[in-house]
């Protein structure tokens, strides 16, 4: 079997052996990369040499016997948005285009910690706004199954790295599903951890109270081994919490007794897909013959958490993104082209004869930041930036906002009554498999709609994670989604592997994946 | 309640962004039908219910208030589109 094939525990085995180097493993995923990304564009960036020189000194401290990290030699691929230091971080957007951060993010500096091999930045929705990858300033990355449909968003071009095998584990961020729909659209695991499990310290920030990193890789076992290595307290970010960090990559193999599955009702309302529904009850049997109870819920306020969502988010991220001023970083505009910018926009005023207007725009600097934002943002943000501002102006804060914030309050409680019943909440992840690239593009509110059943997870701040239950017309892959209480990732990972085991729909890969 | 042209250019100011006329007939658009979606919140009654900000329910959380170093100027400077190695600059605010 190639080794691009092999889960990312059964490499590390391998390295643990002496039966392959961490080179090996290099090469063959970066020829897989070489091979493939031309068509799928997962990658933003590749740096091959310092992949490899990094390999290779893994190599030889393993050689020497000196102690290694806790995936010594594994190459991960990450996402866009975590700063690493003087490397081109973009976030899939011209804005930062150039912007090399002056350091690390908290897991960065873990996985670097961990001796993993960083192998390259993987695509995105601008600043993780999307749900099809399709809002990257840079490139479209298609999915592995069907290079003519969508990985997913906004963590696309991770999922897509791990479907196509050119990573064993790959990390990205999850606002309002963006881990696990990609994961569930291409047929791999992904998690998003309970809010505060995970530092954002060096995350490039888009909802604070709603972004949380997480892990995506081909099996449950090894989502565990890459959680094991992000988790955990930051003092550098007040929201991440200071308790223990199970050992997830142990844990993950124990079988779950008495497991009680609540499935809710409003899940399976108008809109979801036949073959989707399907494929979801068919995993819900594999539970029950695993000894699993399972019990109908609701979810009454589940309906509203995408308006819910779509209130919050934009207001999070027009504040967020009133950073990018041109000033301290990011793109700028060119200073002739703004003083002629401003003196076309006086001539136009006073043209019309608006003088008081024509006086206003004098102020060169707000010009400056205007122009530049303009420049460096692509539409998708400059739509969200546009609603959150225009939700927290003044007179439509109580409308918009603060009601906003209350049916949150309305949705956790409704998953806290879940709980007091249930051990996890299973579900599909989305409506429908991969859809097309370019379908949603021009319709911004069915594009949000994708978000149908992961943005409550993220409202409420409990954990989600999503692997394949089967796979529906034309062989795309189809999702399963399980929500637990929060700091239950252990819960998550248990109730996957077994599924794991009892199944192989996480085995079937991509047609680009050597046999 | 749908919005205006002239809303959504005054918004474009209190965002600091700048949309052209297409942009902003698109803008007024697109914006109208999310606003009307997410309007449908207001059918529910929340007037009993304390709104929740924030996934954890934390408060306060202190670190000591020891010297630890930080960023070296040059690093901070690094990313800006004009510095003097000093200071940022900006385009002048005053008038001549």
């Amino acid at each position: 079997m190639s080794l691009a094939r092999q889960s990312a525990t059964e490499l590390l085995a391998l390295l643990n052996a002496g039966q392959t180097t961490s080179v090996a493993l290099t090469e063959t995923f970066l020829d897989q990369i070489k091979q493939h990304d031309p068509q799928v564009k997962a990658f933003l960036r590749v740096d091959q040499q310092a992949a490899l020189a990094r390999a290779a000194d893994i190599d030889q401290r393993r050689r020497a016997g000196k102690p290694l990290g806790r995936l010594a030699g594994l190459p991960v691929a990450i996402k866009d948005l975590l700063c690493t230091k003087g490397e081109i971080t973009t976030c899939g957007s011209k804005m930062l285009e150039h912007f090399a951060p002056p350091y690390d993010a908290t897991v960065i500096a873990k996985l670097k910690a961990a001796d993993a091999v960083l192998i390259g930045k993987t695509n995105m929705d601008e600043f993780a706004m999307g749900g099809s990858t399709e809002n990257s300033a840079y490139q479209k990355t298609a999915n592995p199954w069907d290079l003519e449909r969508t990985p997913g968003g906004s963590s696309g071009g991770a999922a897509a790295a791990i479907a196509a095998a050119m990573a064993p584990l790959s990390v990205g961020s999850d606002t309002g599903g963006s881990i696990r729909q990609p994961a569930g659209l291409c047929g791999i695991t992904g998690l998003k951890p309970t809010y505060g499990r995970v530092s954002r310290y060096g995350l490039v920030a888009f909802a604070s109270s709603l972004d949380q990193i997480g892990p995506l890789a081909q099996t449950a076992e090894d989502t565990a081994l890459l959680l094991e290595v992000l988790a955990g307290h930051d003092p550098l970010d007040s929201t991440s919490i200071d308790r223990p960090v199970p050992k997830y990559s142990e844990t993950v193999k124990q079988p779950l007794k008495g497991l009680r599955l609540g499935l809710v009702r409003e899940h399976f309302g108008p809109g979801l897909e036949a073959e989707v529904e399907q494929a979801v009850r068919s995993a819900v049997d594999v539970y029950r013959s695993l000894g699993a109870t399972v019990k109908d819920i609701s979810l009454p306020h589940g309906k509203y958490g995408v308006a819910t969502y779509y209130i919050i988010a934009p207001c999070e991220a027009s504040s967020n993104l009133a950073r990018y001023d041109g000033v301290h970083y990011g793109h700028r505009t060119d200073e002739k082209k703004l003083e002629s910018a401003i003196a076309q926009r006086r001539a136009t005023l006073q043209a019309a004869g608006r003088h008081a207007e024509s006086e206003a725009v004098d102020n060169p600097l707000v010009w400056m930041y205007r122009q530049s934002r303009a420049e460096g943002f692509g539409p998708e943000v400059k739509r969200r930036i546009m609603l959150g501002t225009y939700a927290l102006s003044a007179g439509y804060y109580d409308a918009y906002y603060l009601k906003a914030l209350k049916v949150r309050r309305l949705i956790r409680n409704d998953y806290d009554a879940a709980f007091a019943e249930v051990d996890l909440i299973v579900g599909p992840v989305t409506t429908a498999t991969a859809f097309k690239l370019g379908e949603k593009v021009n319709d911004p509110l069915s594009m949000y709609l994708v978000d149908l059943y992961t943005v409550s997870a993220n409202l409420a701040g409990v954990g989600g994670i999503a692997f394949p239950c089967g796979f529906g017309a034309g062989g795309l892959p189809i999702g399963l989604q399980l929500q637990a209480p929060p700091f239950e990732e252990e819960r998550l990972l248990r109730a996957a592997h077994m599924f794991q085991q009892a199944t192989d729909w996480h085995q079937r890969r991509a047609p680009m994946v050597p046999a | 309640m749908s919005l205006t042209r002239q809303e959504v250019e005054k918004v474009s100011l209190l965002g600091r962004l700048l949309l052209t006329s297409e942009e902003l007939d698109l803008m007024t658009t697109q914006m109208g039908q999310i606003v009307a979606y997410v309007e449908s919140l207001a059918e529910l009654d929340t007037s009993d219910v304390e709104p929740m900000a924030h996934a954890l329910e934390i408060s306060n959380v202190f670190a000591e208030d020891q010297l630890r170093p930080s960023l070296d100027r040059a690093d901070a400077l690094a990313n800006a589109p004009r510095h003097d190695r000093e200071f940022f600059l900006v385009p002048a605010v005053l008038g001549d």
